[in-house]
């Protein structure tokens, strides 16, 4: 047997010794690793285990003029399974196949589908999926969800606009104050584990949504629900392509209403509307219907604005200097310009008249003659004061900006024709805009809706303001403006936009849409009242009007009805 | 005359309150996934690691009472008896799991020959030790301790893809060699070299232009070095196991309370079970680990010390080395201080083989001990 010698001794020790130092390097490494570094790989390890889940905040109403909640939001669920939690399948199927009025085939695929959460049913009302929570059946998961609700279904669809699957704007003023209207999302954090499954001991961490602020339009839905009836009488009546109607404060540019009928009904936006075939066309195609049922025609499109246009021709003329009301002038039924003859829509001609008469009779001549007077480069000066080159800056999406010569391009001819208010177009809104601006004291104001935005509390308000541009033309011109645009009403072309009792002013327009001589036209008036003081101003645009189309014969009473319905709504109406 | 015997309970109880300790923390470590895995049977590691707990006590006191110098018959056996079950692997007996194959399935039991490798390399050394007596000092000696234990090393990194226990069973050699030779200044050297060619390989490695060109083991270098920057794929588990040591903290968050265990660290009942034990025991309870192990560690320097002659002696450190360099490879893995290779903690990871036969080498030693005369000491 051999012996146990000392230098094995000594070395079994220094293997001890050695393994010693060893352990305290890694006890030393531990300790580095759980005290220095421990916040960090805790932090790491926190968000590897929580799981968020976003709680949609309630979007913010939007209320018009009256406090009338225009754009609402109702409560509604969603029913999803979570498979993995599932403990009675049969059940399951048959309470959500009987409570949602579903197949048990489709419901039963859903439930026993492997996959974390399953979607059975979504836009549930509020009443059935708490019916359904009372069952208490694991696995079954009713979350509460907001879901856009328009009271008015059709009224004032393409101002308002709508919001898609996640809540978010898609049109109209929904989209432009997304960031008000919106709110913020809360989130849920849960403890899971590797899978994604719940750990109930851990409990939850909640942090509460904030629901979004409270749109306050100039909107009046009293207005804009008789301008819409208006506007489909005349559509109807009329076998009218489209009708557009704006309502809107001179003063301050606040729009009260605004209709483009045919309008589509806010609750079912993507519905088509009747008789289109649906079954045979694209995706893409469909689309394409959708967006031109969306198009809110008052600001997107633009048209010939036509004798409407004489306004700013004269506002332009009395500024300048170049004519006066006494001004006297001669029509023979045409006017040459240069070698061309533009004919006046009377061609028997309206013989001698005064500026204001000119006006009145809507006569081309008269304005061709002082247009040229002004000569292309003061037209074009004040084609720019009036802000006519520019987009209004109206708090909808989409506007369309003013399509017009190039001043280089413009000569004699083309200057007689834009002084009549044609061979250019521009969006029936920057018309009303610019209408208003000469009228009220000659402020250019900038149309618009939103007036502030509040939370519920009504506290943390917030106004809107809009740029004001002064002095586009003189006090006195706007004196003078309002003067002969009462005349027209009172006595000339605009008659038929006469209120029994109220001092109205307004100008009509017919004007033929491009091709020429496709027989296609648009009659339009625009209307103010009071006329000495401005409260009101109405632009009523029929596209295509059947049988007779003249704007004063067509469009004059539009605006005249309206005028009688809402001047005493306004407080506006001399009643002696 | 009946001579006073020894019999060292220290060990016994310490031996015993780790395997205590060890199912209350594989319980506590697999009881979430296992009730996944197996149809809501929480205990299903636990049950079956105590059957082999169970079985190896009994192994253990049955040869704690055989005299240690019965064995030394069956070194050449146990030598040709794990060369047959190491290429048994490759035979139809052959067990495939997590992608590798490394068990055997004898009559419905699974065995891992690599952990009967250990026993009989153990075995093996010990008794040529003796054999050669001074011869170990020559240079010859010397290459035939280095040699012998070779050809198993290959085979079982070879063979059962398995180099964890291929650097086991070298180190358990290389340490009986250092212990039973009288030189010092061979092992220095060879020491430096080790460490100087690992630093020039990591080099390498850390500097390949093109990480796709290396191999398995070189991506799992490069992960050691960033396991962020490999986050997905072979930093995976050493970062989740950082989390949970870090997450845990002086104190721990409580037995039971590791979120790590919920399926986020692969193989936390195996390898990973010292993460664990640091998240929901927090340093405090890591350390004590760490100490119940350096007094395994110190009773087998007494015990060896003591022996009454050099196989004893041999035997004790055989084991020494055993499991002083599964618990150092183990948590040096887990704190991404050395790469990730698969290493098992003694007594507490889950694996049956391994417990079975920690307890056979155990029962060696205790018989050692019961060898030691008290007026020896």
């Amino acid at each position: 047997m051999i012996k146990n010698k000392t230098y094995n001794r000594k070395k079994i020790v220094t293997v001890f010794f050695l393994c010693f130092a060893v352990f305290a390097a890694l006890m030393g490494r531990l300790f580095y690793l759980m005290v220095f570094h421990s916040d960090y790989y805790m932090e790491k390890a926190k968000q590897l285990h929580e799981r968020e889940r976003s709680i949609k905040a309630a979007r913010g109403r939007i209320i018009d003029a009256n406090g009338t909640v225009i754009a609402d939001n109702k409560t509604v669920c969603t029913i999803s399974v979570i498979h993995s939690q599932i403990k009675e399948p049969d059940k399951i199927v048959e309470v959500l196949s009987r409570e949602l009025e579903l197949s048990e085939d489709y419901v039963r695929k859903r439930v026993e589908k492997y996959s974390s959460i399953e979607r059975i049913k979504s836009n549930v009302d509020k009443e059935k999926g708490d019916a359904i929570r009372a069952y208490n059946l694991a696995g079954v998961k009713v979350d509460e969800d907001y879901k856009r609700y328009y009271p008015y279904d059709s009224l004032a669809s393409k101002v308002l606009g709508f919001t898609g699957g996640d809540n978010q704007g898609i049109i109209g003023l929904e989209v432009k104050y997304e960031e008000y209207l919106k709110g913020q999302e809360g989130t849920i954090l849960t403890i899971t584990d590797a899978r994604g499954i719940e750990i109930d001991e851990a409990g939850e961490e909640r942090i509460e949504p904030v629901p979004g602020n409270d749109l306050y339009i100039s909107l009046d839905m009293n207005i804009q629900s008789y301008a819409t009836q208006l506007a489909k009488q005349t559509m109807e009546t009329k076998e009218a392509e489209r009708v557009s109607i704006i309502v809107m404060n001179p003063q301050n540019g606040e729009i009260m209403a605004m209709v483009d009928v045919p309008e589509f009904d806010l609750n079912h936006p993507y519905d088509l509307p009747e008789g289109t075939d649906t079954e045979n066309i694209s995706e893409e195609k469909k689309q394409e219907l959708l967006n031109a049922v969306w198009r809110n025609g008052c600001i997107s499109d633009t048209y010939e604005p036509g004798s409407t246009f004489k306004v700013i021709t004269a506002a332009a003329g009395l500024e300048e200097g170049v004519v006066t009301v006494e001004d006297r002038f001669s029509c023979p039924g045409y006017i040459m310009v240069e070698d061309r003859r533009i004919r006046c829509h009377k061609t028997s001609g309206h013989g001698a008249e005064n500026f204001v008469e000119g006006t009145m009779n809507s006569c081309n001549p008269v304005f061709i003659t002082v247009g040229l007077r002004l000569g292309v480069d003061n037209y074009y000066k004040y084609f720019k004061q009036f802000g006519l080159l520019e987009k209004t800056g109206v708090d909808l999406p989409g506007e369309a900006g003013t399509i017009m010569h190039r001043k280089e391009d413009m000569k004699a001819v083309e200057l007689a024709t834009v002084s009549f208010g044609q061979s250019f177009q521009i969006t029936p809104i920057q018309l009303a805009a610019t209408v208003s601006s000469i009228i009220n004291g000659g402020r250019r104001i900038t149309p618009h809706f939103a007036v502030m935005t509040a939370d519920r509390e009504e506290k943390q308000m917030k106004s809107f303001t809009y740029p004001v541009t002064k002095s586009i033309v003189s006090e006195e011109t706007s004196a003078t403006m309002r003067m002969i645009l009462e005349q027209v009403v009172a006595a000339g072309s605009g008659k038929n936009g006469h209120v029994e009792g109220a001092r109205v002013g307004g100008k009509t327009a017919t004007s033929q849409t491009l091709p020429r001589g496709s027989g296609r036209y648009i009659a339009s008036f625009v209307g103010f009242a009071p006329a000495d003081n401005p409260k009101v101003l109405a632009l009523a645009i029929i596209h295509n009007p059947q049988g007779v189309y003249y704007g004063g014969q067509v469009a004059a009473p539009v605006v005249r009805q309206l005028f009688e319905n809402i001047l005493p709504y306004l407080g506006e109406m001399d009643y002696n | 005359m009946q001579e006073e015997s020894f019999f060292d309970y220290t060990l016994l109880f310490d031996v015993l309150f780790l395997l205590a300790f060890g199912l209350v923390v594989l319980y506590s470590t697999s009881s979430y996934i296992a009730s996944l895995e197996h149809e809501g049977d929480s205990a299903y590691y636990l049950k079956r690691q105590m059957g082999a707990t169970v079985l190896g006590m009994v192994v253990m006191m049955v040869v704690a009472n055989i005299p240690y110098h019965f064995w030394e018959r069956f070194a050449v056996l146990g030598y040709v008896v794990s060369v047959v079950l190491i290429l048994l692997v490759l035979t139809p007996l052959g067990i495939e799991r997590n992608g590798a194959r490394r068990w055997l399935n004898i009559l419905g039991v699974s065995l891992q020959p690599a952990e009967v490798a250990k026993l009989a390399m153990i075995l093996f050394l010990a008794s040529l030790v003796c054999k050669m007596g001074k011869n170990i000092r020559t240079r010859k000696g010397f290459w035939i301790m280095i040699g012998v234990p070779l050809p198993i090393c290959i085979l079982v990194y070879v063979v059962t893809q398995n180099l964890s226990s291929a650097i086991i069973i070298f180190g358990i050699a290389a340490l009986m060699l250092f212990v039973s030779s009288p030189d010092y200044k061979k092992f220095v050297l060879i020491a430096l070299g080790g460490v100087a060619a690992a630093a020039l390989l990591i080099f390498l490695i850390a500097n390949a232009a093109d990480s796709d060109s290396l191999s398995f083991r070189g991506g799992r270098i490069l992960a050691w070095l960033d396991p962020e920057a490999y986050a997905d794929s072979k930093g995976f588990q050493t970062l989740q196991a950082l989390y949970a040591i870090g997450s845990g903290g002086i104190w721990g968050k409580g037995l039971g309370k590791s979120m790590q265990k919920l399926g986020f660290l692969p193989e936390a009942q195996n390898d990973m079970i010292f993460s664990i034990i640091c998240e929901e025991l927090g340093l405090f309870g890591a350390a004590a680990v760490m100490l119940l192990f350096l007094l395994l560690i110190w009773r087998f320097m007494v015990i060896a010390n003591n022996a009454p002659d050099l196989f004893g002696a041999m035997l004790v450190v055989g084991v020494m080395g055993h499991i002083a360099i599964q618990v150092i490879l183990n948590i040096a893995v887990v704190t991404n201080t050395i790469p990730n290779t698969g290493i098992s903690l003694p007594f507490i990871s889950y694996g049956g083989s391994s417990v079975l036969f920690l307890l056979i080498e155990m029962g060696i030693v205790l018989s050692v001990g019961k060898g030691i005369r008290l007026k020896d000491l």
